[in-house]
């Protein structure tokens, strides 16, 4: 009686969505959201807005090249430490650009990196790589 | 600005920067040994991609401002005197006459006569208006010592894109100064001035040296950033048939050299900023002339990393071309006759080059 209490259970457990059911309409529906913000990403990277001397970050990276995500985290001689791609931008931001700098999880720097990463999809990773 | 105050512009340069400047510039104006031949040599002096770029009133992006200030400064100070100097085109960020001004007020610092480029930075708002007060024809020759020069206005483009796409002059501006934006157009000659240069060749003996000055390569390199002339292969055809042929373009702000047929072609670097090489964008495919030994990958930390201008020596009819890198070393890229291709005097050989030059 008990055994079969416990497969009723686990039967009612297993019935809802669990995390990893998820469908194709889902994935197109996430790579949607994922490009929607790459594409205010390749806005801001090539918008004078993001700084203040009207300088952009196409400027120097056309299509972000040049920025190699792929290399990071890696040491940055000039910082004297190991450093992520989000502090290399503020570094842009606040020297070429002469503007302010963003938080790591501020949704324009997100959006710079997702479309720094997806100009650089395919390439494999190597951080720490010069 | 009076002249006093430029002139005073001018001698403050010389007093602040010749100090430093003479220890390190290397003034290797002599002539190669075997220079048998009898055309005179001659130096001339090239600046290019300077990108004055205005943010409002009288201000102006301090780091372009600076790389400009510095090449004109470094070139009044080179001994023997070069005999002209050439700028090659984009002395302005986006065409206005704030900037323009801005440009030729550094620009006539200069104590050499100054033939000037057309680049498309220059070009776009009032195709070409304002500079041509500056600066005259957007095309012509001349010949100097028993070489004759041509420069070319190659950043003209499509009809419809540059008459009937855009709802203002700014707009038209704007998406043609983006080098990455799909919205451009590629880089031309054009019909008229095609028949131009032919009908200007056609008065040139074959065995005279002729230097072709265009801002974008008349190659075909990359499309996708306009490292490209789309006739760059009637251009070619045309200058086939002359023995001694040297094109020397700016646009790509990075050292790019080859050869075809006859023709020599040496990039020349910008006073603004570096570009990447095209192969380092993952998603096309370039072709980069393997010649080249690629510039060092610029370190961003140092504003005037990969940035610098040229002198050149014109010798025996072919151009030997020196970078001045403000914050690399020098490179030499000269022509070698025996093997009839311009080449790094330094690091041809694959054993000498820097992890630096390695680009991806």
């Amino acid at each position: 009686m008990k055994k079969v209490a416990v497969i009723a259970v686990s039967l009612v457990l297993a019935g809802p969505v669990v995390a990893d059911e998820f469908t194709k309409d889902d994935t197109e529906r996430w790579m949607e959201q994922f490009e929607l913000v790459a594409a205010e990403g390749r806005r801001l990277w090539t918008s004078p807005e993001i700084g203040t001397n009207g300088v952009a970050c196409a400027q120097c990276h056309p299509n972000a090249a040049n920025t190699h995500p792929e290399t990071y985290p890696k040491f940055q001689k000039q910082l004297g430490r190991v450093t992520q791609l989000w502090e290399m931008i503020n570094w842009c931001l606040r020297n070429p650009l002469e503007g302010d700098e963003l938080a790591a999880d501020d949704p324009k720097m997100v959006a710079m990196l997702a479309y720094v990463h997806k100009e650089r999809r395919g390439v494999k990773l190597d951080p720490g790589k010069h | 600005m009076s002249n006093e105050t430029l002139n005073g512009r001018r001698d403050f340069l010389k007093a602040t920067t010749s100090g430093v400047i003479a220890g390190m510039l290397p003034v290797s104006l002599v002539r190669l040994a075997g220079a048998a031949e009898s055309d005179p040599d001659f130096t001339f002096a090239y600046i290019s991609d300077s990108h004055i770029q205005h943010i409002k009133g009288n201000e102006f992006v301090r780091n372009w401002d600076r790389g400009l200030i510095r090449a004109v400064a470094e070139a009044n100070l080179l001994e023997p005197k070069p005999d002209f100097v050439v700028f090659g085109g984009d002395l302005a960020q986006l065409g206005t006459k704030a900037e323009l001004d801005h440009g030729a007020e550094i620009l006539a610092g200069l104590n050499y006569k100054t033939r000037v480029v057309m680049g498309e930075h220059d070009y776009y708002l009032d195709l070409g208006e304002y500079w041509s007060d500056l600066y005259g024809d957007h095309y012509y020759s001349w010949d100097h010592k028993g070489v004759h020069f041509i420069t070319l206005n190659s950043i003209l483009t499509y009809d419809d894109w540059t008459f009937d796409r855009w709802e203002s002059p700014e707009r038209r501006m704007n998406e043609m100064a983006g080098l990455d934006n799909p919205n451009g157009s590629p880089f031309m000659v054009g019909d008229k001035q095609l028949k131009w240069l032919k009908k200007d060749l056609s008065k040139v003996s074959r065995d005279t040296p002729v230097v072709v000055f265009s801002h974008s390569p008349l190659q075909k390199i990359y499309k996708g950033w306009n490292f490209w002339t789309e006739e760059a292969d009637d251009v070619q055809a045309m200058l086939k048939p002359f023995k001694k042929v040297n094109v020397i373009y700016g646009h790509v702000h990075q050292i790019q050299y080859n050869q075809i047929d006859k023709i020599a072609f040496t990039s020349v670097m910008s006073t603004a900023w570096p570009w990447p090489y095209p192969e380092s964008y993952a998603q096309a495919e370039s072709h980069l002339p393997i010649l080249t030994v690629p510039m060092n990958r610029a370190d961003p930390f140092n504003e005037r990393d990969a940035t610098g201008w040229q002198f050149m020596n014109m010798h025996t009819g072919r151009v030997d071309l020196e970078f001045n890198l403000y914050n690399n070393s020098n490179r030499t890229i000269a022509f070698n006759r025996d093997k009839g291709h311009p080449e790094d005097v330094t690091f041809s050989d694959a054993k000498t080059r820097t992890p630096a030059q390695s680009h991806f």
